[in-house]
């Protein structure tokens, strides 16, 4: 894997695994202006980092849940914020698996 | 990659498979949340912000869920880790509330570990069968923890429905490597590994009611090849036995594809019980990008502060180790041991029923294997009655109150009405005659009507007595002593 | 009443001068006189405030106090919109912690502020619903992105407001419009009930007229929270009994590397000043080194978008908020879902942030700014060896106009290079008033602590607040 940036963002495909449609005109400007914040962000390229390791404290504590029930939601709460329901499921345009 | 040499038969084919499993684990409540994790109950019930992705919630690991998976890796003599963390695995999917699934990418929570095929796992025709190979180890790759996702109902309008009480469900995610070669190794590796669940108390593993989910790698090589053909996936698959089927089938296509020059491509493929057969679900898009990073909201887990000693402490006597101690113990057989400890909830019973005297062990086994189980026709897995009554029938027989014919038909009242074998014993009247005075009485009247048996015992044909003694039982209608019987009858010949 | 500060207005309550339901009325009243020109609320429910007052109890530490709330953060019943159109018609089925704990102090929920959609912007710029003006320049922004609590509180429509700080989302619009804003130690106060923007940057803070009421509601919105698992368990000091300690003694850290070109001189020189007012009290001022905060701006928009793209992926029109009409299918139905309901900024943000995680480019971009955030903090607490806490400017400039950086994010990101390096090493921050440009525009002093270090932070604040007449000015609003 490359570690530092090389080819320039696509972002017809970036906007599709994000699920955002975008217009033409998004998509230009974007790029442009995605493609100057990656020319900045870029400079970390020049910083050594081979001295720092990402594992966490050695004196990290867990902070764990017992496994205790807290109550739900009446049903009718859970669906409350529904934009579309049918007897008590959320109703979405049928899933192609 | 795959070879397509038409010239190469079936004969000439080896199936590689691996086996994905996902296991719900049996905790009070789910992964990140209070909820309580409970299959069924109505829709959206056992919901909260929390598993329903709302604004602005947090997760909070569930303790339980990490020790249940530590337990089920030192079952299967995983390397545990030490440290582990939780990450964020994301793509879109409506049953998925936050549209990212905690996962665990590069730290799981145990890696390595083999789950050992027992004979007794196979299909009951592979146990007899000389090609299957008994103790098989399969490796794991690794054992994760992850969250499950809501239940989705398709209608006919063009919709679907969602249902989140499942989403959160602590899930454990098992990989194997590819060491099995055939659908009855499957078959094992699944009976034997929801065996060890459930001995563990990790999870009900029920895949009817999806506490078990597996997804099926498979491909085809000609026997010898180190490289491994492409490979399809199976879904849907929901029963054990279905596991099976559905191998059989996808290697035969496989192989009928392969040998006729065709070639495999890449599919993710759909199981048809009813049809019998695997359909096309798709073919593999270019692979997903799933743009796995720790989960910020969640801190590293650190499994050596006490979660590790708590599943050390919870490991339960696996199913070997089991099999040996009840030899050893009630001088069972090795067969029947196996059988006993091949399900937790048998050999707890049939120790409770043994217990009270270990040297009618055996015949506490043949009453529970062979007389129950044998014979329980509605699939029932434990016998209804006290363990208790098991012991009061092998004591009856062993101490000659009643006879083998006469325990069988105690045995059959006391499953049926539930009574004891004590109170059956009175209630049917029979108890064996040993009373001597009575016995003489039928000694001498089949004495008298066989003069040529006593001919020819006098002659020293000693088991003409035998002929006597069948003759002695039938006067009793089988209630006399046939030990007794048979020294009264020598006693009074040789007089 | 309303330009009273909390202890002002407890004593009235306590000695029943006033009821809880007169000052919700009579800040309701000037909220109605002034928010038509400021913008700085987005809904205000006076109905169920005075409800909520009718209840509150004046003997508790908030007992009948109205306190704004920013717009991304849960109360049980109110909308929630986070600015953004995609959470239309969304109504919170939870109350966040801090607002379960600003309850139990008998504080009155009082409605929701502006800010930058997602609090994504340095300028309030980014609202779905409008731009909330500075009550110094209503042609200027307010900063961002709490830009409504910070012109709220300077606008005296509302005694206290809470905010989110991610990058600088208190501490600059709190320069901006001369108030005082805390952004507490990660994991100081429950992030539960806050819809994230960058979780491992996130946390929620106070504006307030003055640091004794920072204090104050600090001491009462911290603590450990079993519902958040970054949320750290250990105690809660009396922010309030230590305030009045002075600085004489204490060692304030002058990191050389943040008096920069590009930096607004009217700004240098109320810095400088006020590290004068310092020396005076008997402060000894060090001269200290952050090598790597050039880097803190672009560590931050890798960080910040990545967490941003996995934590925005929910608002899809599945379970609440806006779903595109009549969808052909489930693809359609996230794609313009996604697409009308999220502003310019937000999109950009996610489409970077997708992007940095994705294959092949994760190594380069999130792995090493992760790296490099942890040399940041390293940094940090090399100076804190020489000092007790940091002096710095909170802005490089005093509020521009609006519509002035809207073009170019860059140069709105560059908006936070003083504030955002401190989100990235997890300590704490508070920014001060500390003087005015030469037409009237606010300037602010940060004040940067360590971590858990706010007692510090707060009596070093207080030191040059009591000294010095800047928070007293008000508005021509
Ligand atoms: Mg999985
Ligand atoms: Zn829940």
């Amino acid at each position: 894997m490359a570690d530092s940036p090389s080819e320039s963002i696509d972002v017809t495909y970036v906007a599709d695994l994000a699920r955002l449609r975008l217009s033409p005109e998004e998509i230009a400007t974007f790029q442009k202006q995605l493609g100057d914040v990656l020319g900045y962000v870029g400079q970390l390229a020049e910083v050594d980092v081979s001295q720092v390791s990402l594992l966490g404290e050695a004196d990290l504590k867990n902070r764990l849940r017992a496994d205790e029930e807290r109550p739900c939601l009446p049903v009718a709460e859970a669906l409350a914020n529904a934009p579309a329901q049918d007897n008590n499921l959320f109703v979405v345009p049928r899933i192609i698996e | 990659m795959t070879a397509t040499d038409a010239t190469l038969t079936a004969a000439d084919y080896e199936a590689v498979i691996g086996l994905e499993v996902h296991v719900q684990l049996k905790t009070n409540t789910k992964m990140f949340c209070g909820c309580k994790n409970e299959f069924g109950g109505p829709s959206n019930s056992h919901v909260c912000p929390v598993c329903l992705g709302m604004p602005g919630v947090l997760p909070v690991p569930n303790q339980e869920a990490i020790v249940k998976t530590l337990l089920t890796g030192e079952m299967l003599g995983c390397q545990i880790a030490t440290r582990c963390k939780f990450d964020r695995k994301n793509y879109f999917y409506p049953d998925m509330p936050k549209n990212y699934q905690i996962s665990q990418y590069d730290e799981p929570l145990c890696a390595g570990g083999t789950v050992t095929l027992d004979l007794l796992a196979y299909p009951k025709d592979a146990q007899k069968d000389p090609a299957t190979v008994a103790d098989k180890p399969v490796r794991l790759v690794r054992i994760h923890l992850e969250e499950d996702v809501a239940k989705s109902f398709h209608f006919e309008d063009g919709t679907s429905g969602i249902d989140f009480n499942r989403a959160g469900t602590p899930l454990m995610e098992i990989v194997s490597e590819a060491d099995m070669s055939s659908p009855e190794e499957a078959f094992a590796y699944l009976s034997a590994l929801k065996q060890i669940l459930i001995y563990g108390g990790v999870s009900d593993a029920d895949m009817e009611k999806g506490q078990m989910r597996c997804d099926v790698n498979i491909s085809v090589r000609p026997r010898g090849q180190a490289a491994f053909g492409t490979k399809c996936e199976l879904k849907n698959l929901n029963s054990i036995s279905g596991v099976r089927r559905a191998l059989k089938y996808e290697i035969a296509r496989q192989i009928d594809l392969v040998t006729s020059g065709g070639k495999i491509d890449q599919q993710t493929r759909r199981w048809d019980d009813d049809k019998g057969e695997t359909t096309l679900m798709r073919t593999k898009e270019k692979a997903h990008d799933y743009r796995y990073f720790p989960d910020p909201d969640i801190q590293p887990v650190r499994t050596d502060h006490g979660l590790y000693e708590e599943a050390a402490a919870r490991m339960p006597e696996l199913p070997k180790a089991k099999k040996m101690r009840l030899v050893g113990q009630f001088g069972v057989s090795a067969y029947q041991a196996g059988v006993l400890a091949s399900d937790a909830a048998l050999a707890d019973y049939f120790e409770k029923a043994a217990a009270p005297k270990p040297a009618n062990g055996a015949a506490v086994a043949n009453f529970l294997l062979n007389d129950f189980l044998a014979t329980a026709t509605g699939g029932e897995t434990l016998p209804k009655v006290a363990p208790e009554f098991f012991a009061e029938l092998a004591e009856l027989a062993a101490s000659g109150r009643i006879n083998s014919k006469q325990a069988k038909e105690v045995f059959a009242q006391m499953i049926s009405t539930g009574k004891s074998p004590a109170a059956l014993v009175t209630e049917l009247g029979l108890a064996q005659v040993s009373d001597v005075r009575a016995l003489e009485a039928f000694c001498d009247q089949a004495i008298a009507a066989n003069p040529k048996s006593v001919a020819d015992f006098k002659a020293g044909k000693q088991n003409a007595v035998n002929a006597l003694k069948g003759q002695v039982m039938k006067l009793s209608k089988g209630t006399a002593n046939p030990q007794l019987v048979g020294e009264i009858l020598v006693k009074k010949l040789s007089a | 009443m309303t330009s009273l500060t909390i202890p002002e207005l407890r004593q009235k309550l306590q000695s029943r001068a006033v009821t809880p339901r007169d000052v919700v009325d009579q800040l309701a009243a000037r909220v109605e006189a002034v928010d038509p020109k400021l913008k700085a609320y987005l809904h205000l429910d006076v109905e169920k405030s005075r409800a909520a007052a009718d209840t509150a109890d004046p003997s508790l530490p908030l007992g009948g106090v109205p306190i704004a709330i920013k717009d991304v953060i849960n109360v049980k019943g109110d909308p929630c919109t986070c600015a953004s159109k995609i959470l239309q018609g969304y109504v919170s089925p939870y109350d966040a912690t801090v607002i379960a704990k600003l309850r139990a102090a008998g504080a009155v929920p009082f409605g929701r502020t502006n800010m930058d959609e997602f609090a994504m912007g340095s300028s309030t710029e980014n609202s779905s619903w409008g731009v909330t003006r500075n009550p110094w320049d209503l042609d200027r922004i307010p900063g961002g992105s709490s830009g409504g609590s910070a012109a709220a509180v300077a606008g005296h429509e509302a005694f206290a407001a809470l905010g989110t700080d991610t990058g600088g989302s208190i501490r600059q619009p709190a320069a901006l419009c001369s108030c005082v804003g805390l952004k507490p130690t990660y994991g100081r106060v429950s992030r539960y009930g806050l819809v994230a923007f960058a979780s491992s940057l996130d946390q929620i803070g106070t504006f307030t007229k003055t640091t004794e009421e920072a204090a104050l509601l600090l001491e009462i919105i911290a603590g450990h929270d079993p519902l958040d698992n970054t949320s750290v368990d250990r105690p809660v000091p009396r922010y309030t009994s230590s305030l009045r300690g002075g600085v004489s003694g204490l060692r304030l850290g002058v990191p050389k590397e943040y008096f920069i070109e590009g930096i607004d001189p009217e700004v240098e020189r109320a810095v400088r000043a006020a590290i004068d007012e310092y020396k005076r009290q008997g402060a000894e001022i060090v001269e200290v080194s952050l090598p790597h905060t050039k880097y803190a701006v672009a560590v931050y928009y890798i960080i910040a978008t990545a967490e941003a793209s996995a934590n925005l992926a929910r608002f899809d029109g599945v379970r609440y908020g806006k779903r595109a009409s009549n969808p052909r299918d489930i693809l359609d139905m996230y794609g313009r879902t996604r697409a009308e309901g999220f502003g310019a900024e937000v999109k950009r943000r996610i489409i970077l942030g997708t992007y940095v995680l994705s294959s092949g480019y994760y190594d380069a971009y999130y792995n090493r700014a992760q790296k490099v955030r942890h040399m940041i903090a390293h940094d940090f607490r090399e100076a804190f060896k020489k000092c007790d806490a940091l002096l710095t400017p909170t802005s490089p400039t005093a509020a521009f106009k609006i519509g002035e950086r809207t073009q170019d994010p860059l140069q709105m990101y560059l908006a936070d290079i003083f504030t955002i390096a401190v989100n990235l090493a997890g300590i704490c921050g508070v920014s001060i008033p500390c003087g005015f440009t030469a037409n009237k525009l606010p300037i602010g002093l940060q004040i940067i602590g360590k971590k858990w270090g706010e007692e510090t932070m707060l009596r070093v604040a207080h030191a040059y607040e009591q000294a010095t007449p800047w928070h007293k000015e008000k508005p021509p609003i």
